[in-house]
């Protein structure tokens, strides 16, 4: 008797996944949510059939999109986190004394349920007194706020749902106004590789090129999302992320982590000629 | 025989029946369920084409219906509280041109707001009937024009006691209503018939707390655009009649002009649809008055922008309003609504439904979700820091009172000569010059060409309105009525 987990990534391709058990699933508002146990990967979350993070993995993409922005911005005291209701984001921005308060703001409750209770290696830090948390509409949260964040962590979900509105112009318009002048924005950009992945990739950043006056993208690793090449957008009003970057301040930290370290921050930036290529193609566009 | 309820729906029930039955067809449409076009069936699917079937005798005919056609029609006047219902597939325009043509003919006059759709100045030049213009009020600050007041129609009444009829545009595209009761039993008192135009409307048979229908205000017919609020496909319509009007007569009316070969993909959509509201439209509006309400409370907290509601109403030419329309008034943010209605397409990839001179339409309905209605608010506020200017330099919309010498079909057909729009002053036109969207007349068929006339074209055309009608597209020349 065998279980599989399927995702496709691709009309033509799948990743399978041998599961021992489901440990959960339900119908929220806004999605269907699922835990799953695996022998390789361990527990993951699946949101509407997409695989969102697994025990195995899962810090690679968690360190990759808090530690890089706060290499490089000096004094990051405002935070606010729009999605990642699993509570990654939040584990690691708690490891930085200097944080005085951390929004998260997810659309999904539910998720954030689930997670407290079949996800505790991420969801661990949601009772940090530094964080609060609010369900709602990230677009509509930031849209009201101004001048208020030196950090925002677009921790979303794919752009086909109910993640569709933290890839639109109108979205990462209202994050720059949000930010202070030296602020950060980070966000989840999608894979490079496939076609379909590729132009919402591509179409996100040209978003972004025009909403900041600082745009770069940075990769890693992930072997559980679609072809294991994953992208972080990092744009920002002021820092730039590898002349900025100060490797004594973040090293004398002491974090520590299984994947970021400030070589491979610098590493991270040197993106693939054809990834070049689709980002410069809109970045000069009209 | 089933009972025939609101519940059944008898076209998509005998459609289902005839798929089943995998007839051979010897029959047009040539295509022959796809198979003859397998490009056009990869796009819309074959179960689509499948579906577009000639009318026969177990799907009943349009133009003389006797079963299944004639069932949902039932359904449909049952539905909508009126004594008839007709089942249109040319659109609300002719739905409206039905209702020109039935209540009047050669010479006789027909009382009408100036803001009537073009299709109404249409059916004039096919029969020759005379309008009589009641001006709508126009609110200065918002720049639109408003309801058809009570007043204004009874002086044209006393004016005119000749005519036919009193044409009401209700609501508008805005969501203003008029005091359509009063109005209808104006011209009754009168011997004249009240007709409709409630493109804008179907939602008023349906919902709670909705502004007053027409026929439930006793109108003698009243043209409803289903696949606007009704959620039918495009080009789907009803015309409804009171029981004053004469159904057969009607039906001649209609198959004037309607296709003989109607299509069964728009009929099956009208049919499905009206099953829809009638079970479940009162839940379905009152979701969309709720996402109306919130995106109008929402945009008002953007600041400059002004989402007006009935806090309008002024008991007259606003008599009610329609709570459902996202209408934003955009001078303030000094942009044209216009220029935001281009900046949400070509900036945010969100498309309006129409912007004017100093207002913004954001149509929304049972199809929507509170994600977009957020997108939509969130590029407001964008807009809005983005290329907020000074409010000086906008011209407002103004009403422009029509001089009609001579009748829309007489001088749609007489002998023209085309001059430069700067020579036409003082001139009779001798076509529609309209600024599209909301397709309402600046000058029709028989009017006197202005000074004033002149300045808000060129500056409706500068403001980037799309302006149709005339022969010469780009409304350099106009043709006006030779020696007159």
């Amino acid at each position: 008797m065998e279980y599989w987990f399927s995702e496709m990534h691709t009309p033509n391709v799948k990743l399978s996944i041998r599961v021992d058990k489901q440990v959960y699933s339900c119908k929220s508002e806004f999605q269907r949510i699922d835990v799953f146990d695996s022998p390789e990967f361990g527990r993951f979350l699946v949101l509407d059939g997409y695989m969102m993070l697994t025990e195995k993995d899962e810090f690679i993409y968690h360190e990759m999109i808090t530690h890089v922005p706060l290499a490089v911005h000096p004094n990051a005291k405002d935070v606010l986190v729009i999605g990642g209701g699993d509570g990654g984001v939040i584990r690691e921005l708690v490891k930085y004394d200097d944080i005085e308060h951390i929004d998260l703001v997810e659309i999904d409750e539910e998720v954030t349920r689930v997670c407290r209770e079949y996800l505790p290696f991420t969801a661990c830090a949601f009772d940090d007194p530094r964080v609060s948390l609010h369900f709602e509409d990230g677009l509509k949260f930031v849209r009201s706020k101004k001048d208020a964040y030196d950090l925002i962590i677009v921790d979303s979900t794919d752009p086909f749902g109910p993640g569709e509105g933290l890839f639109t112009r109108e979205f990462y318009g209202n994050c720059y106004k949000a930010l202070r002048s030296d602020g950060i924005m980070v966000n989840q950009h999608e894979s490079p590789f496939y076609a379909e992945d590729a132009i919402a990739c591509q179409r996100a950043h040209k978003r972004i090129v025009e909403s900041f006056p600082k745009a770069k993208v940075y990769q890693a690793h992930i072997p559980s999302y679609p072809s294991g090449h994953w992208l972080f957008g990092f744009a920002s009003k002021k820092y730039h992320p590898l002349r900025d970057l100060d490797e004594k301040r973040w090293n004398a930290r002491g974090i520590k982590c299984g994947y970021y370290t400030t070589t491979l921050h610098k590493g991270a930036f040197y993106i693939p000629a054809y990834v070049e290529e689709l980002l410069s193609n809109v970045e000069h566009a009209d | 025989m089933k009972k025939l309820t609101q519940e059944r729906a008898p076209i998509y029930e005998a459609l289902e029946n005839f798929q089943s039955m995998r007839m051979v067809p010897f029959d047009v449409p040539g295509h022959k369920r796809g198979r003859g076009n397998p490009e056009l069936t990869a796009l819309l699917g074959e179960r689509c084409m499948n579906l577009d079937v000639n009318s026969m005798k177990c799907l009943d005919f349009l133009c003389h219906p006797v079963s299944v056609i004639k069932d949902a029609e039932e359904l449909a006047a049952e539905a909508f509280g009126a004594a008839h219902a007709f089942l249109m597939v040319g659109g609300t325009t002719s739905a409206v041109q039905s209702m020109v043509l039935a209540v009047s003919k050669k010479g006789e006059k027909i009382i009408l707001p100036r803001n009537v759709h073009r299709s109404v100045m249409g059916a004039m030049v096919l029969n020759g009937a005379l309008p009589v213009y009641v001006d709508p009020e126009c609110d200065d600050d918002l720049g639109i024009s408003l309801g058809m007041s009570v007043a204004g129609v009874e002086r044209a009444i006393a004016q005119n006691p000749d005519a036919k009829a009193v044409l009401v545009n209700n609501p508008t595209y805005y969501g203003i209503c008029s005091d359509l009761k009063k109005i209808v039993e104006l011209a009754h008192a009168h011997g004249m018939l009240c007709i409709v135009d409630e493109a804008h409307g179907t939602h008023f048979y349906f919902g709670e707390d909705m502004p007053l229908s027409a026929m439930a205000a006793g109108a003698d017919m009243a043209a409803v655009s289903m696949h606007k609020s009704g959620g039918s496909l495009t080009q789907s319509s009803v015309l409804l009649t009171g029981p004053a009007m004469h159904e057969g007569y009607v039906r001649q009316i209609i198959n004037l002009t309607q296709t003989t070969s109607a299509s069964y993909l728009l009929l099956s959509s009208l049919d499905i649809s009206r099953r829809n509201l009638a079970l479940r439209g009162k839940q379905a509006f009152a979701n969309v008055t709720r996402l109306a309400r919130y995106a109008r409370e929402e945009v008002n907290e953007i600041g400059d922008y002004y989402a007006y509601g009935k806090e309008l109403i002024n008991g007259d030419s606003i008599f009610d309003f329609d709570e459902t329309k996202l209408s934003i008034n955009t001078l303030n943010v000094g942009l044209a609504g216009i220029e935001v209605y281009s900046l949400l397409r070509d900036e945010y990839d969100i498309q309006a439904e129409f912007g004017d001179l100093g207002n913004l339409l954001a149509y929304i309905s049972i199809g929507d979700r509170p994600r977009e209605i957020e997108r939509l608010i969130g590029a407001l506020a964008e807009i809005r820091r983005r290329f907020k200017r000074d409010k000086a330099g906008l011209m407002k919309q103004e009403y422009i009172d029509p001089i009609v010498v001579v009748s829309p079909q007489e001088a749609f057909y007489a002998d023209k000569v085309s001059l430069p729009l700067k020579q036409t002053a003082g001139r009779i036109c001798s076509e529609f010059v309209m600024c599209y969207p909301p397709g309402i007349p600046i000058l029709a068929p028989g009017e006197q060409i202005t000074p004033q006339i002149l300045d808000y074209i060129e500056y409706a055309k500068d403001k980037g309105c799309s302006m149709t009608g005339p022969e010469d597209a780009d409304i350099t020349r106009l043709n006006v009525l030779k020696g007159v």
